[in-house]
């Protein structure tokens, strides 16, 4: 395999407090790997950090054969302003930024590019709709439609299944395996186990430290998971500097 | 009984104070909107307040310099509005003070400043002038710069309407895509915002010349969903504030600057209780629909 995000002894984390601790291994050129693990992980972090939103306190992120901006992130809480006069067309849209940037037009070849993405995300006749009308799901697939849009190499999507239902979780796990066979790089945190072993080849189990990597039947096990639950959630304000901190 | 022309016409025809008057504010008035209306949706409606008043302390150092110089007071109002702006911003990032809270300790600062400033060279009615403007006595000079700055404005909104509508609608997301697109159109705008509070300043005064920015922008607010239409609602009714209310206060001798923001602030509370988003709307028991 090439990898094509490597983790090379990272630690990221906040205020020197860190979130995810000495974590080594790489993500495949187009694998399809799922993050899990409790609560307070660090598994956002670690997407943060491979956007580049976090610096590393220690270690590297090395991305091989792909620059950042060929990377699409779904953030879990992202800051969208609902309230914002704006239709689900032109909220769309905005995914094509890198392509039309401050002044380009949206050609007729942009535009059946926009219509494409609202169709696969079962958004026709939803254009003009404001984005403050849409039901939670709903937003999810115009999130969705946008990040089609984006074309990126690699996309990370941080619990993109959250409080949506079964019939949109369906329809956007087949957005996720068709970007899978088109040969992008997919990564998402997700806490539903048996989604995870239904769908994703491949599997990060993250407790702070790294618990299990690899085929997810392998990493899911009884064992694993006791040790990713015995993981200590407790923040420690007078904590020692790190034994291994070069 | 007064004709038409006599209550609308006359006082233009008649005086020419009164058509440079007209011109000021209605130009005032069209770039006003726009930038009021991004404020208001950048939920920033108190930061045009902050700002003018920011503003103030640059201008009295100009005053105490030359006088009633529009040069002086322009440049001295520019210079602190973009400090103020810049610092503010500064401030927020490296203290955990929140941008809202800094913005408001610097204004009060400022306007304590300002006032301070004024009154140790002028006299009252200098004071009042810088305050509350002077929309009756705009010379060449004061039209011009009005002018000017309402067609940087326009301008300046045409190049980045489109970054600006999206820092608004999803920050993070221009962060990731386009780099520091975010911070600059933020850093422009707060520009613009701060050369359309000089440009009211001459004519309105500091206090007032946030009027003509935040009342039209609520009132488009309650009639229109789209953004194009709430520039042009918000145009509208401010344009039409400047008209009502210079012809107000020609017969019936109110004072010129303050009857333009308030017609505005009728046309503002009337639309809350009648516009198409109002209070009223709700009410009507117009009957659901089948989807």
């Amino acid at each position: 395999m090439t990898a094509l995000i490597e983790f090379d002894d990272l630690t990221l984390g906040y205020d020197r407090h860190p979130a995810v601790h000495h974590l080594s291994g790489a993500i495949a050129r187009g694998a399809l790997t799922a993050i899990v693990g409790p609560n307070g992980a660090g598994k956002s972090t670690l997407l943060k950090g491979v956007v580049g939103a976090l610096r590393p306190l220690g270690g590297a992120i090395r991305l091989h054969d792909l620059a950042r901006r060929e990377i699409a992130h779904l953030p879990q809480a992202a800051e969208i302003d609902r309230g914002f006069p704006i239709g689900v067309y032109d909220f769309v849209a905005m995914g094509a930024w890198r392509r039309i940037g401050l002044f380009g037009g949206v050609g007729r070849a942009e535009r059946s590019r926009i219509e494409a993405a609202l169709h696969a995300v079962g958004l026709e006749g939803f254009e003009t709709r404001p984005i403050g009308t849409l039901s939670g799901g709903q937003l999810q697939r115009a999130m969705f439609a946008r990040l089609i849009l984006q074309d990126a190499r690699a996309i990370l999507l941080d619990e993109p299944f959250n409080a949506v239902d079964a019939r949109t979780q369906a329809d956007l796990l087949r957005l996720v395996h068709h970007w899978h066979d088109e040969g992008r790089t997919v990564v998402a945190v997700a806490h539903d186990l048996g989604m995870v072993r239904a769908e994703f080849p491949e599997t990060l189990m993250i407790a702070r430290e790294r618990v299990a990597w690899g085929p997810t039947a392998e990493v899911l096990t009884e064992a694993t998971l006791n040790r990713a639950q015995t993981m200590i959630e407790a923040f420690d304000a007078g904590a020692h500097v790190c034994a291994r901190a070069a | 009984m007064l004709g038409l022309h006599d209550l609308l016409i006359a006082p233009f025809a008649d005086f020419e104070f009164m058509r440079r008057a007209l011109v000021g504010a209605v130009a005032l008035a069209l770039a006003a909107a726009p930038v009021g209306v991004m404020l208001m949706l950048r939920r920033m409606s108190l930061t045009g307040d902050a700002m003018s008043h920011a503003i103030l302390p640059g201008a009295a150092v100009g005053y105490l310099l030359s006088g009633l110089s529009l040069t002086a007071m322009t440049v001295g109002g520019l210079l602190a509005g973009v400090i103020v702006a810049v610092a503010a911003g500064a401030v927020a990032r490296a203290s955990r003070l929140g941008e809202d809270v800094s913005l408001a300790a610097f204004y009060l600062t400022s306007l304590a400043l300002g006032v301070t400033i004024v009154s140790l060279k002028g006299s009252n009615v200098d004071l009042l002038h810088v305050l509350f403007g002077s929309v009756l006595a705009l010379d060449d000079g004061a039209l011009t710069l009005i002018a000017a700055i309402s067609t940087a404005t326009l301008l300046a909104f045409a190049a980045i309407l489109r970054p600006l509508a999206l820092d608004s609608v999803d920050p993070g997301f221009l962060r990731a895509v386009g780099g520091g697109a975010g911070a600059l159109t933020h850093l422009v705008f707060m520009g613009v915002v701060v050369l359309n509070l000089v440009g009211g300043f001459h004519a309105l005064g500091t206090l007032m010349a946030v009027g003509l920015m935040m009342l039209p922008a609520a009132g488009a607010r309650l009639w229109v969903d789209d953004l194009t239409a709430l520039f042009a609602v918000a145009a509208t009714i401010g344009v039409v504030s400047a008209i009502v209310g210079l012809v107000v206060s020609y017969h019936l001798s109110l004072p010129a600057g303050p009857s333009i923001v308030l017609t505005a602030g009728a046309i503002w509370f009337a639309s809350l209780l009648v516009g198409r988003r109002g209070l009223l709307a709700g009410r009507l028991g117009r009957r659901h629909l089948e989807a």
